[in-house]
C-alpha cells in the first residue's frame, strides 16, 4: 500500500491562481452547468486534500475552479452569464407575433417584456414567436424569445416614418401566416401607432376578433387586464392583437432560442411584379397620406428636463458659469445643476437634479462638479450612462459613473470646447448668458 | 407666419369627450381634447366646430362640454361655440355615427386627443374613422405649423423631447398628443352663450349601433401595478447573497486620473463619439486608437 504523498510545490501552484502553470494543474471543476442546463456535481472532486491530509471542502467559492476542456471550448454562450435551456420549434402550431420598437436599433427592456408576454401566450399551445422587425441588423432576437424572426426592412425605406407602407407590410403577413396573435408596444408614435393601425384594417373584416386589447399590463389564465379610462380595469379574453404596456410580463431569462429567418415568399413577388391590382393600387394611393420630412432641431434647453436624452450638470465644483453655459452649447446637452448650484443662484430652480427637483432620464449624463449626494443619485437613476468629471476621485459619484474622470471640472469644460472648435473664453459677451438665464427664470416662473 | 393666417378654409373639427382629473376625479375637460380644442382654436378661430357622441339626457354630461365651449374667447371674432352631441346610448358604438356626421359636413381636418379618459380609452376613434372614411390619420402631433387647402404640416412628438416635421394629406384626423401646447382656461359665460345641438337620425335605426363586443367584459377598479422586483438569478448561493449585499451604486466604471484637461478633453469626447452622443461633425482626434487599446 503507497502512501499519499502531497507534493508542495504543486499544492503552492493550486492555491496561487496567478501561478503560470496554475491552469494545468488545477483539479478539475467538482461542479458544471451540462448542455442541457443541469447542474452536474462530480463528488469525488469535490473539495480539496489539506496538508494535514483531510479532505477539506471550500464553499466560500474562493478557490478559482478550472472548466473542464471540453465544455469551455464548446459554445461561446457558456463564457457569458448562465447558460440558457435551448428550445427549438420545428412543427408550431401558431405564430405569435412581436412587433418591437427598437429604438436605436436594439431590443429595449419594453421589448424585451413583450417577448416574455409572448412566451407567456405560447407556452402550452407549442406556438411559436416571431419577431416582426423593420431592421435587419437587430441582434439578441434569440435570447429574448424568439423562435422566429421575419426582417421587413425590404418594405419600408430606413428609419423614416412611413406607417402605411409598414401596415401593408404587416397586412401581408397577416395574410400569408394568420398569427394566434399580434403583439405590439402601446406607446406612441410607435407600436402604439401601427398596432392601431392594423386592428382597424382588420377590423374592416372582422370587427370583433379584430378589436384591440390596450395598455395591457397583466396576462393571467387567458385573460389580460388592460387599464382603461377613468381608474377601470377591463378583463377579457386574450384578444387577437395586444398592446402591451412596459412591465407586463416577465423577460424571457432561462431559454435560448432560434431566431430563425423566415421570408415570406409573396411579399417580393407582389412589391415587383404587382400580382393583385387591389394592393398596387393602395399601396400607390395611401402612399401620399403621410410624407416624412425630417426631423426638426429642437433646443435641448427647451426639451423638459425629465425627457432630455443628454445633461450636462453642473455643481458645487464649477466657478465659471460662462464656460458652463458655453460648454453646454456646444454639446448640444441639455443644463442641469446641482442642489448647491441652485442655491447659490448659479442656476435656475427649474434645473435642479434631484429628490426635490426633476428625476432625469437621459441617455447620458454628465456630471462637473457634483460629488454625488444621496438625493442626487436618486434622481439620476434612471441615466443610462453616466460620466462624473471631478476632483475627489473618493466621492459617490465616481463610484457610481460609468466614465469618471480625476481633474477639474472648468478647465476639461474649457478643453472640451476647444477640441470642438469652438474656444469660448471671453468670446461671449457676459450680459448674454445672464440675460438668457433670467428669461428662462421668467419663463419657467410663469409656466 | 401663425397657422391661423395660412389657414385656406379647411372645415375644421375636434372630437371631444368628458374627461376625469387624474388626481380628485372630477368630471371636466379631458386634457388631450381641450388641447386638440386649443389647436383649432388656433387655426380657425371661432369656426371650430366641435362634435360629441354621447346621452343628450345625461347632465353632467352637458356640463363637461360646456366647459369646451368656455373656451371660444380671446379669438378676435366674438363667434359662440356650437357644439353637435349626437343622440345615443352610452353603450352605443360611436364610430359609425362620428363618421357619418363628418362626411354629411364636408370636415376637413379632424383634431381629437389621443386617448379618451372615460371608457374604454383605446384610443382606437381616430384610426377606426380614418379607417372607414378613407382619410389620413396622425397620431402624438404636438403643433400644427401651416395648414393649406391640400395638406396639413404637423410637428410630432417623439420621446426625449424630439420632434419630426410631417406632411399629412387632407382630409385628414389629428390625434393631438399631451406635450401640446396646453389649453386657454374654459370661462362661465362663453360656456353660457355656446349652444348645445342635437342630432338625432343621422344613421337609419336599422343599421345596429349597439357595442356587441364589450358584452363579455369585466370592468373592475383599477388596481396598483405590482413593483418589478430585482431578482438575482444564480444558481450559486454566494452569487446571490453578494448580489443583495452589494450596494446598488458600486457599477465599477472605468476612472481616469492624472490627466491633463487636454487629455481629459479628448478621453470625453471619444467616450461620447463611441456612445454615437455626439456626431462626428469635427474630424476625429489623433490618439482615438491608443483610447480604443485603453478599453
Amino acid at each position: 500500500m503507497s502512501v499519499r504523498r502531497i507534493d508542495p510545490h504543486v499544492e503552492r501552484i493550486r492555491r496561487n491562481r496567478l501561478h503560470p502553470r496554475h491552469h494545468e494543474l488545477a483539479r478539475p471543476a467538482w461542479r458544471w452547468i451540462s448542455r442541457e442546463g443541469v447542474v452536474r456535481i462530480d463528488p469525488h472532486a469535490l473539495g480539496a486534500i489539506g496538508t494535514n491530509g483531510i479532505k477539506r471542502i471550500d464553499r466560500s467559492g474562493a478557490a478559482v475552479e478550472a472548466q473542464p476542456l471540453t465544455l469551455a471550448s464548446s459554445s461561446a454562450s457558456d463564457e457569458r452569464g448562465p447558460s440558457r435551456l435551448s428550445v427549438v420549434i420545428d412543427e408550431p402550431s401558431g405564430l405569435v407575433m412581436v412587433v418591437p420598437e427598437l429604438p436605436e436599433g436594439r431590443l429595449s427592456d419594453h421589448d424585451r417584456d413583450l417577448f416574455g408576454l409572448a412566451r407567456q401566450l405560447a407556452a402550452g399551445h407549442d406556438m411559436a414567436v416571431t419577431a416582426v422587425t423593420f431592421d435587419s441588423t437587430v441582434n439578441a432576437l434569440e435570447d429574448a424569445g424568439a423562435d422566429r424572426w421575419i426582417d421587413l426592412s425590404m418594405s419600408v425605406e430606413g428609419d423614416t416614418y412611413d406607417p402605411e407602407a409598414r401596415l401593408a407590410a404587416l397586412e401581408r403577413v397577416e395574410t400569408n401566416l394568420s398569427p394566434a396573435h399580434w403583439i405590439f408596444a402601446d406607446a406612441f408614435p410607435g407600436g402604439g401607432d401601427l398596432g392601431r393601425r392594423l386592428a382597424a384594417r382588420l377590423a374592416r373584416h372582422d370587427a370583433d376578433s379584430a378589436r384591440p386589447a390596450t395598455r395591457v399590463w397583466q396576462v393571467a389564465a387567458g385573460q389580460s387586464l388592460s387599464r382603461a379610462g377613468d381608474r377601470q380595469d377591463i378583463q377579457r379574453d386574450v384578444p387577437r392583437i395586444v398592446l402591451a404596456l412596459a412591465e407586463c410580463a416577465e423577460p424571457v431569462s432561462e431559454t435560448h432560442h432560434q431566431a430563425r429567418p423566415v421570408t415570406i415568399e409573396t411579399a417580393a413577388t407582389s412589391a415587383t411584379s404587382a400580382t393583385s391590382a387591389t394592393s398596387a393600387t393602395s399601396a400607390t394611393a395611401v402612399a401620399a397620406g403621410i410624407v416624412d420630412r425630417g426631423r426638426v432641431a429642437v433646443d435641448p434647453q427647451e426639451i423638459p428636463l425629465a425627457q432630455a436624452p443628454f445633461i450636462l450638470s453642473a455643481g458645487r465644483g464649477v466657478r465659471d458659469w460662462e464656460g458652463y453655459h458655453h460648454a453646454a452649447r456646444v454639446l448640444g446637452a441639455s443644463e442641469g445643476a446641482s442642489r448647491v448650484a441652485v442655491d447659490d443662484g448659479n442656476m435656475a430652480r427649474a434645473r435642479q437634479v434631484g429628490a426635490t427637483g426633476t428625476f432625469v432620464s437621459a441617455s447620458c449624463y454628465i456630471a462637473v462638479g457634483i460629488s454625488g449626494a444621496v438625493q442626487h443619485l436618486q434622481g439620476i437613476a434612471k441615466c443610462q450612462r453616466i460620466i462624473a468629471i471631478n476632483n475627489d476621485p473618493s466621492c459617490d459619484m465616481v463610484k457610481r459613473a460609468d466614465l469618471a474622470i480625476i481633474a477639474d471640472g472648468d478647465a476639461v469644460l474649457g478643453a472640451v470646447c476647444e477640441r470642438l472648435g469652438q474656444p469660448g473664453a471671453g468670446v461671449s459677451a457676459a450680459s448674454e448668458p445672464a440675460a438668457q438665464w433670467q428669461a428662462e427664470e421668467s419663463r419657467h416662473v410663469a409656466a | 407666419m401663425s397657422p391661423r393666417e395660412s389657414n385656406a378654409n379647411v372645415k375644421t373639427v375636434a372630437l371631444v369627450s368628458s374627461g376625469r382629473h387624474p388626481v380628485s376625479g372630477r368630471a371636466g375637460r379631458a386634457r388631450e381634447d381641450a388641447r386638440a380644442v386649443e389647436m383649432g382654436l388656433a387655426l380657425v378661430g371661432a369656426e371650430l366646430s366641435l362634435v360629441h357622441a354621447g346621452d343628450p339626457e345625461d347632465a353632467s354630461l352637458q356640463a363637461c362640454l360646456r366647459e369646451y365651449l368656455g373656451m371660444y374667447h380671446g379669438l378676435g371674432d366674438d363667434g359662440d361655440g356650437v357644439l353637435s352631441l349626437l343622440s345615443m346610448n352610452a353603450e352605443d358604438d360611436a364610430v359609425p355615427l362620428l363618421a357619418a356626421w363628418l362626411e354629411q359636413t364636408d370636415a376637413g381636418l379632424v383634431l381629437t386627443g389621443q386617448r379618451a379618459e372615460c371608457g374604454e380609452g383605446s384610443g382606437m376613434v381616430a384610426y377606426l374613422l380614418a379607417e372607414r372614411l378613407g382619410w389620413a390619420v396622425a397620431t402624438s402631433v404636438a403643433a400644427i405649423e401651416r395648414c393649406d387647402r391640400d395638406s396639413v404640416t404637423v410637428l410630432q412628438a417623439l420621446p426625449q423631447g424630439q420632434r419630426r416635421r410631417l406632411e399629412v394629406r387632407l382630409p385628414c384626423l389629428i390625434a393631438v398628443d399631451g406635450v401640446a401646447p396646453p389649453p386657454r382656461q374654459s370661462a362661465f359665460g362663453p360656456a353660457r352663450r355656446g349652444r348645445i345641438d342635437i342630432v338625432t337620425d343621422l344613421v337609419p335605426a336599422s343599421d345596429a349601433l349597439v357595442d356587441v363586443g364589450r358584452r363579455d367584459w369585466r370592468w373592475q377598479p383599477a388596481r396598483t401595478r405590482p413593483k418589478r422586483l430585482k431578482v438575482v438569478k444564480s444558481s450559486n448561493a454566494r452569487d446571490r447573497f453578494r448580489a443583495a449585499a452589494a450596494k446598488s451604486s458600486a457599477s465599477g466604471g472605468q476612472v481616469l486620473t492624472d490627466l491633463t484637461p487636454e487629455q481629459a478633453a479628448e478621453k470625453l469626447i471619444d467616450y461620447l463619439r463611441e456612445e454615437k452622443i455626439l456626431g462626428k461633425e469635427t474630424a476625429p482626434s489623433v490618439s482615438e486608437k491608443s483610447s480604443a487599446t485603453d478599453q
